[in-house]
């Protein structure tokens, strides 16, 4: 406790020093490329809310939903009309990353931007049903290594989106080939995606913990794996990761911020600065205790870097199973 | 019975002065939110979360405020579907079909107060069946697969013929627009865009929310111009109300009908409330409608499926506090409500946040009796809206629903594309083409393809799957019969109808 508190105070201080540089003046946007209710949207209205408990900001952080293109819309309104802005920050996730490498946003990649930070992430799982034949997660790959159709995972984005990413990025690192072969359903939603597999019609589960939670706790879903490096902490302690299994599949999806490309670097600094002391924050700590979310945070200068590989990894992944040519 | 000492509590929590305020404010809003065009229940709610988190309302008070708004909601919908033609929502689409002959027939009082009673009866049926068989219910839904899915689909698609008669044809090629509307966008079962020529605005698909809005009330407008341009329109005669108890009688079957058709669409997910007030019209027109007089202000076409679209709001909630999967946009809504409140959706939420889960079915069943309370004194109120000239009228509806589309999605692209959905909807008027079908296209025809191709992939590309299960079966021959009964039994009644003409001369 006494730790994290210097660590908050040191932080804090070095944001005071750089807010000497330059401070936000005027409004915050906050921009989500999502109509409200959802994650990108939960992202900047939490955020908005402890920075200025934080204060850091001066007056209040306006979130600004601009739903289109799963974020392409949110994206080119970045990259064109608001280049200069030093008062932008987008809520951005792995959807953004999946859909980047996949040329979904035509004409744009990851270099138009500036990366911030993340702020934590909800890890991928692969989970059968209760009464599921499969008891852990090498018996599911090996049935998938013998015959790719045996095994039909259900799932809630669209093909090629990241809960079929976390299928093949777990099939790949188990060793299985003929990845297009394995049949992969997409629902609107990871419930209903959930509710096909506990209702026996489809035998597996992709998706994030935070999603399955309500069903693990029932007994009616049995978590596999989940993609992490290492055990989740709390009540998902007790599922073991892909890793210590032998297969060596990682799937985070992080929930961060980007800015325009042609802010100035003072205001990069600043907000780069500000989503650090955010996340060490023990308001944000509540925040992600509240929501499932998980400790993710790269150090602020390795965060570009994790941006571009995770483009770059996704961008294999879909040239190996054909959906980018 | 346990239940019953749950629900208790659960009064005990909606009852509080505080919380009844909030479930009264939401009702109110929630019918204001509800009979505007453009803004649909899912909005409201949207809409509100925010000022529950800034109000720093505890969970029950944030959940019973958003239940209240989404049950207002869907009282508000038909308000503007009767008196000017042009939904507030999806689900009140269907109501536009008798509702608004009613009001040009001078009975658009009588429209709105029985449109209100069928309202709470299919919201009081629907959360009666929300306490008891909620649990079975949900292990119900449990058991639709995709095939299972697809033949439900189906059987909606079958019965479609039947909503707006004169000209089978039409209506297919109407359902057919619709469904080719629907394919625009990403194709969620193979990720490659469809029809989106690298507009980036048309990835995720086309909003229904822009279709309905620009086929109903822009093209209302563009109408009125061109009557303003000829000889004019004549002024509707508003009429008082004149419900007289028989006839409210005589419409029972009809909403205990409609509300439990409609709460078993809401508790499937992905159906939803706009196949129950659908499944719910065109029942009622196949079981009592022979006569004919569906489509030009039967009062059962209102009551119908407006008993079916509160029905189904509670019936999407059974999914929602059951199994943490939400039956309706607006429960994904909820739902989202929930897990920020630390809430962990799922099959536990019904034993670990008892109070919560049935604070919101109380709140439920207080925010129908409110709502019809509020709704019966304010028929004056909105059927005075009828006798502002329809050259101030018209602009203004147009006008709200251009700033509510816009504060939605903040895009100028949109207003241009219900623009163009407005002019195409005007000369598909022109060509008497109905229009509720082309939405019915764009709302189910998506799941039905997503369910088809779901079910292929499950059997390896067998198509029998499609009717191995006796679910499926049964929901195959209920929807042949839909397709084939009108053509068999129709002519049979009508001789046995043009007999009875002959006899008596009178009819209601």
């Amino acid at each position: 406790m006494f730790f994290k508190r210097t660590l908050s105070f040191v932080a804090a201080a070095a944001v005071s020093m750089h807010a000497m540089a330059w401070q936000p003046s005027g409004k915050v946007e906050c921009l989500a490329p999502a109509d409200p209710g959802g994650g990108w949207d939960f992202t900047c209205r939490s955020v908005g809310n402890v920075m200025q408990d934080l204060g850091l900001v001066e007056g209040t952080v306006q979130t600004v939903n601009m739903a289109g293109a799963g974020g392409g819309v949110a994206y080119a309104h970045t990259v064109s009309k608001r280049a200069e802005d030093n008062n932008l920050l987008v809520a951005a996730s792995t959807a953004t990353t999946t859909r980047l490498a996949q040329k979904q946003f035509p004409g744009m990649d990851a270099d138009m931007v500036t990366w911030v930070g993340a702020l934590g992430a909800d890890y991928g799982i692969i989970a059968v049903s209760r009464d599921s034949e499969y008891q852990n997660l090498n018996e599911l790959m090996a049935a998938v290594k013998e015959n790719p159709k045996s095994v039909k995972f259900a799932g809630g984005s669209a093909r090629g989106g990241w809960d079929h990413l976390k299928v093949l990025i777990t099939a790949r690192a188990a060793g299985a080939d003929k990845l297009p072969s394995i049949p992969y359903l997409s629902y609107n939603n990871g419930g209903e995606a959930m509710s096909q597999v506990v209702g026996g019609q489809v035998d597996a589960f992709t998706g994030d913990i935070s999603e399955a939670t309500g069903f693990m706790k029932s007994g009616d879903l049995r978590v596999v794996a989940v993609l992490a490096d290492e055990r989740l902490p709390g009540d998902f302690s007790d599922i073991p990761t892909a890793k210590e299994q032998g297969i060596d599949a990682v799937g985070p999806n992080w929930r961060g911020f980007y800015m325009p490309k042609g802010a100035s670097d003072e205001a990069k600094a600043y907000w780069v600065d500000a989503v650090d002391t955010l996340y060490a924050s023990d308001e944000w700590k509540k925040v992600m205790r509240n929501n499932g979310l998980i400790a993710f945070h790269p150090p602020a200068d390795k965060f570009d870097e994790f941006v571009r590989n995770q483009v770059q990894e996704i961008e294999q992944l879909s040239r190996d199973i054909g959906l980018l040519k | 019975m346990e239940t019953i000492g749950f629900l208790m509590d659960g009064f005990a929590v909606a009852l509080t002065p505080y919380n009844l305020m909030f479930a009264l404010f939401g009702a109110f809003v929630g019918t204001l939110i509800g009979c505007l065009p453009g803004l649909g229940p899912a909005n409201g709610v949207a809409i509100l979360i925010p000022l529950a988190f800034t109000l720093g309302l505890p969970p029950e008070t944030a959940m019973i405020l958003l239940t209240a708004v989404y049950a207002g909601a869907m009282y508000g919908g038909r308000i503007s579907s009767i008196l000017l033609n042009i939904p507030g929502d999806e689900p009140a689409m269907m109501t536009c079909l008798d509702g608004h002959p009613m009001a040009r027939n001078g009975r658009a009082a009588d429209a709105l107060a029985v449109s209100a009673i069928a309202s709470f009866a299919g919201g009081l049926i629907g959360t009666i069946g929300l306490i008891m068989l909620a649990p079975v219910l949900a292990r119900f839904a449990l058991t639709f697969g995709p095939a299972e899915y697809f033949a439900l689909f189906l059987l909606a698609f079958a019965t479609l013929g039947g909503i707006t008669g004169k000209n089978p044809m039409k209506t297919v090629i109407a359902a057919t627009l619709g469904i080719m509307i629907s394919t625009v966008g990403i194709d969620i079962s193979t990720g490659t865009q469809r029809y989106t020529f690298g507009v980036l605005e048309l990835y995720e698909g086309i909003d229904f929310i822009l279709a309905i809005v620009g086929l109903f009330a822009i093209s209302e407008l563009l109408f009125f111009v061109e009557s303003r341009m000829g000889s004019g329109r004549g002024k509707m005669s508003v009429g008082k109300l004149s419900l007289s108890f028989r006839e409210l009688v005589s419409t029972i079957p009809t909403q205990l009908r409609g509300g439990v058709l409609g709460f078993i669409s809401g508790v499937l997910p992905g159906a939803g409330a706009s196949l129950g007030s659908f499944i719910s019209y065109t029942l009622e027109k196949q079981v009592v409608g022979r006569k004919g007089t569906f489509g030009e202000g039967d009062i059962r076409g209102v009551v119908a499926p407006e008993a079916g679209n509160n029905g189904a709001s509670s019936g999407a909630l059974v999914p929602m506090l059951t199994l943490g999967v939400p039956g309706s946009g607006t429960t994904a809504v909820l739902l989202a409500m929930l897990i920020s409140l630390n809430i962990t959706p799922g099959p536990l939420m019904f034993t670990q946040n008892a109070e919560i889960v049935w604070g919101v079915i109380a709140a439920l069943l207080i925010g129908n009796v409110l709502l019809l309370v509020l709704n019966i004194p304010l028929v004056g109120f909105f059927v005075k809206l009828l006798s502002v000239p329809p050259m101030y009228l018209l602009p203004i509806v147009t006008m709200i629903a251009f700033v509510g589309i816009y504060s939605i999605s903040h895009s100028t692209f949109d207003l241009y594309f219900m623009v163009a959905f407005g002019v195409a909807g005007y000369f598909l008027r022109k060509l008497e083409i109905p229009l509720v079908p082309i939405i019915l296209g764009l709302l189910l025809g998506p799941e039905m393809e997503k369910n088809l191709g779901h079910a292929l992939v499950l059997s390896d590309g067998d198509w029998s799957i499609l009717w191995q299960s006796a679910l499926a079966k049964g929901l195959w021959v209920v929807a042949g019969l839909g397709l084939l009964l009108p053509y068999i039994v129709g002519p049979l009644l009508r001789r046995r109808m043009n007999a009875a003409m002959k006899e008596s001369p009178v009819s209601d």
